[in-house]
């Protein structure tokens, strides 16, 4: 059964993965001290196809990419907030983190299974559905891509604008 | 048509008429890596397949997050970011030189009217020359470095107009502090925070730094200060100026417009462990600090220590305080060494260290233990940021880290003679 981890608003990349662990690279060691001294219990319990719940402005902070690396080493695919920091949004898209915005994310308890309907703009959620926002559509192709690095692979040379 | 300094900005890189909302394939002036974020973003250019980097003189490398070298994973890290700039021919800045964002500006690499990307979120500090500057993430980076551009939805503007002059030790940092109070921590969320008005015009460029510095702290994307004659004086003995004529219309659309008038401002405190929670000194006055930090991208200029020492006179810092003073590049420090500023901080008790981030990310010295206290004129006091998640971090200017470091307690500037 996925579990969702609950947490509030302004969740800044600090208390995802603190600075003194950003010399490690490899997404499943950062995984191990994600929301140190916040959350212990996270890095030893969360598991593939938990998601992670918050309220608004997830993400804020610091630019590093370690944040969403850490969550995707610790088996994280998907987190709902009902708004995300900007760096943190498109850095999540581009590793293959899916940022979903739910207005209603409150609503979500830990108590709660979560069945994604993303296409149909929607979250089933023990029987609500609750609205979710749609993902731009140059972002969807990233996403489609599984993450810009695959993306980068099939960009046509006219797409760029070297200058 | 008529647009702001931003839409300008990008309409004139991408050759075509480009409005806020537009997602664009914007060509990048420039690009600045670090110890902490460049090794991935090396990484992901090399699994994007990159072989040359699009332009090694456009790309800006330097080493300040932790330096020296403070652990092996970091030794490691930065061996390797010293074997790419080699191989691509990057001049790297090692850790020479400072704080990425105060040598980036100072080494002449940002022009007026540049699109310039950092994988640091205070890049966005760049905007204080005229330039569209914002922090990316590691891959964002990788894909810059391979292609010389990256894509970008172009930004709504704030127009945050400041008028009035300030009152004795008060400045740039109380100012930007309030602005965040008002607009809140994301209430500029994809946003740039386009700074205008006569106290901006009359500001000097380490206050114009400040404030564009703390943009992404309202969630910015940008902050930026049309270029004018404190822009060229800046630039022209570094090789970076450029009269790009750019500033926004009379008629441009804004999402929104904050009027600020500054003649009544008091110095401000953000409180923990958001930069939106601020309050006047005088409302948490007497609050215990075990630690004071004087410097950071934010506020670690010659401006800024001046100002501390002036505070300071020939008065000690409190036994009960550890003061660590480090100033945001060679540059700054050797402003400050020949100013005899320096040799009053290390009399008065200070720690004095080389060019660096510092205790500002927490990940390297001069962390606090639980239940301390940090009074910091850095950019963050969210929890755990400077060390322990028990600790707290308030901050302020750098006059009033000096007070406080003076009397062991949170102490308004202006009390002290």
């Amino acid at each position: 059964m996925m579990r969702v981890w609950k947490f509030g608003d302004n969740i800044d990349t600090d208390a995802i993965i603190p600075g003194r662990f950003l010399t490690i690279n490899d997404p499943k060691e950062l995984a191990t001290h994600a929301f140190e001294g916040i959350r212990d219990e996270f890095s030893k319990e969360a598991k593939k196809g938990d998601i992670i719940v918050a309220g608004r402005n997830f993400g804020c902070g610091s630019s590093r990419e370690h944040a969403p690396l850490a969550l995707t080493g610790a088996g994280i695919q998907m987190v709902v907030a009902e708004s995300f920091a900007r760096i943190f949004y498109r850095n999540s898209i581009n590793v293959g983190l899916l940022p979903v915005i739910c207005p209603r994310a409150s609503e979500i308890t830990e108590a709660d299974q979560v069945v994604p309907h993303l296409d149909e703009g929607y979250l089933e959620v023990s029987g609500k559905k609750l609205p979710t926002e749609p993902v731009p559509e140059f972002l969807r192709r990233i996403i489609d891509a599984g993450g810009l690095v695959a993306y980068a692979k099939t960009i046509r040379s006219e797409d760029l604008c070297i200058k | 048509m008529a647009g702001t300094i931003t839409e300008k900005i990008f309409s004139a890189r991408c050759g075509r008429d480009v409005r806020a909302g537009e997602v664009v394939m914007a060509p990048i002036s420039a690009a600045m890596i670090h110890d902490i974020t460049g090794p991935l973003a090396i990484e992901k250019f090399y699994e994007m397949g990159g072989e040359k980097v699009f332009d090694p003189s456009r790309i800006i490398m330097l080493f300040d997050h932790q330096v020296p070298a403070d652990s092996l994973n970091a030794a490691e890290n930065q061996k390797n970011m010293r074997i790419f700039a080699k191989q691509q021919g990057i001049y790297n800045y090692d850790i020479r030189e400072g704080v990425c964002h105060q040598v980036t500006l100072e080494k002449g690499r940002v022009s007026p009217g540049d699109i310039v990307i950092g994988s640091d979120s205070h890049t966005c500090m760049y905007g204080a020359v005229g330039a569209f500057a914002t922090g990316v993430g590691s891959t964002d980076m990788g894909f810059a470095l391979r292609y010389g551009c990256l894509y970008f939805r172009v930004p709504e503007s704030i127009r945050a107009d400041v008028t009035g002059s300030f009152q004795k030790r008060v400045g740039a940092k109380d100012l930007i502090l309030s602005i965040i109070k008002d607009i809140t921590v994301d209430g500029a969320t994809y946003k740039t925070v386009e700074f205008t008005g006569e106290t901006i015009s009359s500001m000097n460029m380490a206050g114009r730094m400040t404030c564009c510095n703390m943009a992404i702290e309202m969630g910015g994307k940008a902050g930026i200060v049309p270029p004018d004659q404190v822009t060229r004086a800046y630039l022209s003995g570094r090789g970076s100026w450029r009269d790009e004529n750019i500033s926004s219309d009379p008629d441009a659309v804004y999402a929104s417009w904050r009027d600020y008038d500054v003649s009544d401002l008091v110095p401000q405190v953000a409180v923990p462990h958001n930069v939106d929670q601020v309050v006047n000194v005088t409302d948490i006055a007497g609050t215990h600090v075990d630690q004071v930090f004087i410097g950071s991208c934010t506020n670690g200029r010659f401006e800024d220590l001046q100002e501390a020492a002036e505070v300071l006179g020939d008065k000690k810092f409190s036994d009960d305080v550890r003061v660590l003073v480090i100033p945001a590049s060679k540059e700054e420090y050797l402003k400050a060494l020949r100013a005899g500023i320096i040799e009053r901080f290390v009399m008065a008790g200070a720690l004095v260290e080389a060019p660096c981030c510092g205790p500002c990310m927490g990940g390297s010295f001069g962390l606090i233990a639980s239940g301390e206290v940090s009074f910091s004129t850095s950019n963050r006091n969210f929890r755990g940021r400077q060390g322990s998640a028990e600790g707290k971090v308030y901050l302020g200017s750098a006059a009033t880290a000096a007070a406080t470091a003076i009397r062991g307690e949170i102490t308004d500037p202006r009390e002290v003679q």
